[in-house]
């Protein structure tokens, strides 16, 4: 190799990076995020997206963080794990951010967050509750409360509160979430005195449910657990009362999204679910952000939008306590979170990464979601 | 026993959508022999036109079956002439070229089709009106037979039928059928070739128009990626019927939806889409030409 060519490629790499690495202010924090903005459930990377934004634009319009502005870089993954380590590992190797928000299903975020612990770089989930998540490394966080947790809510409120002591469980067999929190419910319905009938499955992306719906009403199940996505579980309810089956459907968060009602219609009214928080709050702090959101939106937030603007408060501040903008401050400032006062509860990072907090149980009603109790840890 | 009847009613109305879609497939393999994989695109968007159609015209809660002819008929319309356009500015130019340029072109075709609703309808998955209201019919014991399985089944009997008629007792039927015996035969005959391809694209299409909104009223989930795996199946369906036989695609979409859901029902969901390619792969074993594809056979 002679000497010439050597200086060549040298002159392209300064070029190269001169081009590619001079995008980055002085005056700005990058901060990452994927999600799923476009894909099936769209609904909670657009809803996560939506809050994150609305808490940058508060910091920024109030002088920022350090002095610095906050610079949100989302990407889309589709709704798609291998997607979202790609994006993630582009933020961190390209676009060179501080942290990462993101994601909302635990599927994406677990294929992501290797990445993020590789190469060090804080990463907050604001909706994963999978365990598995968090146990990844010690640089992945979630701003929200785990599948043991909300399986036994669960559970519990379909056992003790409705009373219900015969269930079958239906779940998404491709997804980590749903298989997490099915496996958590039965355990703990069994372990209350319950009995489970049957356990069947399906696949996201399924619109036909009713031959495992048939077997099912031949067990004749007073409660129907389905920890799935809101698409797959409107398309379920009509399906199910198509058949003659009557008894109550119950599920977890991932029930929340606009498009539930609109496909399940009628079938879906008067069903239950576990969530982070409602809407019909009264604490002041929770109206004051669903006024804000509205205004911003014109549209109501659900509870993504709560976590995303959450978990986007708690990297804020986080940045702002560090002593500076390397990511291994932040991390430890992260992991300092203490009785954070957020709209989705009072939030404390414990030493598993991992948010103590309530969950709510909400029954569908046409649009809305009505309140029915808070269950603490 | 009560359950097994329940499982035939939902297997044979989910079987009668996949044959609707694999007539499309199987007419035109045997007229240009040639896999149209962007049939299962046109679907979809004939599942996007009705939904924006229904929109539109303000039906989109009025079920009845006014409404269930208007959203068959947009649809329909909508199909035919995206084929045609894709006939036309995509297959055409390369009927003389090799086999597999034309394949390739329409696996292209599918994956624009697929991003560009993408880009315009959002990716979202949107709700599909109520086209129907979806009564009990008939019940025996558990078992309940709805308004939807019937409008389902009765629907697609009813263009199979016309599908038959078309093919056998009119003059284009018979341009189609000299067409897939013999197409230079068939122009030194006076027959005009492009239009008879042509139509069978519109038929063909027209078909999968039918079932988007059969579909839509049962699984009132409409995405842009809706197409992929209905069509996948329903290409199996064609083949496993004998790809070319309009009778083997009827059967064999029959014989995938009633296996389906008898494997979803007792063994586990997770086999239904193995079960699906199990039988491609034992029939193709068995007899590879299909159950109703023979070399000799008129083939439309």
């Amino acid at each position: 190799m002679n000497n010439k060519f050597l200086k060549n490629v040298v002159f392209t790499l300064v070029v190269l990076t001169s081009l590619f690495g001079c995008t980055k202010k002085d005056n700005e924090i990058l901060i990452g995020e994927y999600g799923a903005l476009t894909g099936n459930d769209a609904s909670f990377g657009q809803s996560t997206n939506k809050g994150i934004r609305m808490a940058f634009d508060e910091y920024n319009s109030t002088g920022g963080i350090k002095g610095k502005q906050l610079k949100l870089i989302s990407y889309d993954d589709q709704g798609k794990p291998e997607e979202a380590a790609a994006v993630v590992k582009r933020l961190i190797t390209q676009d060179k951010v501080v942290a990462i928000l993101g994601e909302v299903a635990s599927s994406r975020s677990l294929a992501a967050a290797g990445i993020a612990q590789q190469y060090k770089v804080p990463m907050i989930s604001p909706a994963s509750t999978n365990p598995k998540v968090t146990q990844v490394g010690d640089y992945i966080f979630r701003s929200c409360f785990i599948d043991p947790f909300q399986g036994k809510v669960g559970a519990k409120f379909a056992f003790d509160n409705l009373k219900l002591k015969k269930a079958t469980v239906l779940r998404d067999i491709k997804n980590d979430y749903s298989v997490g929190l099915a496996d958590v419910f039965v355990e703990e319905y069994k372990k209350l005195g319950g009995e489970i009938l049957s356990d069947m499955s399906y696949q996201a992306g399924d619109v036909d449910f009713k031959a495992q719906l048939t077997e099912m009403k031949s067990k004749n199940p007073e409660v129907i657990f389905i920890p799935g996505y809101y698409t797959e579980v409107g398309l379920i309810a009509r399906q199910a009362r198509e058949l003659g089956i009557k008894a109550i459907l119950l599920g977890g968060d991932g029930w929340d999204g606009d498009k539930l009602s609109e496909i399940g219609k009628d079938a879906i009214n008067g069903q239950y679910y576990s969530n982070h928080y409602t809407t019909e709050s009264t604490d002041p702090l929770v109206q004051e952000f669903i006024g804000k959101f509205k205004t911003k939106y014109k549209e109501t937030p659900d509870a993504m939008a709560a976590l995303g603007y959450d978990t986007a408060r708690i990297l804020a501040e986080a940045i702002q306590r560090a002593e500076s903008l390397g990511s291994d401050k932040i991390r430890n400032e992260i992991a300092k979170t203490k009785d954070f006062v957020g709209v989705t509860g009072k939030i404390t990072l414990n030493e598993f990464r991992n948010a103590e907090k309530g969950a709510v149980i909400v029954q569908v009603d046409n649009e809305k979601r009505k309140f029915i109790t808070t269950v603490n840890p | 026993m009560q359950d097994v009847l329940q499982h035939l009613i939902n297997g044979i109305s989910y079987g009668s959508i996949y044959a609707l879609i694999a007539l499309g497939y199987t007419m035109v393999y045997g007229i240009l022999q040639m896999i149209n994989f962007a049939h299962a695109e046109v679907y979809m968007m004939g599942s996007y036109a009705s939904f924006y159609a229904a929109k539109w015209l303000g039906i989109e809660n009025s079920p009845g079956l006014s409404t269930l002819a208007i959203l068959l008929l947009t649809s329909m319309i909508s199909c035919s002439i995206l084929s045609l356009a894709i006939e036309r500015f995509a297959y055409r130019p390369l009927r003389k070229a090799p086999k597999i340029n034309s394949l390739i072109t329409a696996i292209g075709v599918s994956l624009l089709l697929q991003f560009l609703a993408q880009l315009f309808f959002g990716a979202q998955p949107r709700a599909f009106p109520t086209v129907l209201e979806n009564q009990t019919l008939w019940t025996f014991g558990e078992v309940a037979l709805k308004t939807s399985d019937v409008t389902v089944f009765g629907v697609s009997i009813l263009a199979m039928l016309g599908l038959h008629y078309l093919i056998y007792h009119t003059k284009t039927g018979q341009a189609m059928r000299a067409v897939s015996a013999n197409p230079t035969s068939a122009s030194l005959m006076g027959i005009n070739v492009n239009r008879t391809i042509a139509a069978t694209f519109v038929v063909g299409s027209s078909l999968a128009g039918v079932g988007s909104v059969l579909v839509g009223m049962r699984y009132p989930k409409i995405d842009p990626l809706m197409g992929m795996m209905i069509g996948l199946k329903a290409f199996v369906a064609a083949v496993l019927g004998g790809i070319g036989s309009t009778m083997g695609a009827v059967l064999g979409g029959l014989i995938m939806g009633v296996s389906e859901e008898f494997v979803a029902g007792y063994l586990s969901s997770t086999l239904r889409d193995a079960i699906a390619f199990g039988l491609l792969i034992g029939i193709l074993l068995l007899k590879p030409t299909g159950l109703f594809g023979r070399a000799t056979s008129e083939k439309v």
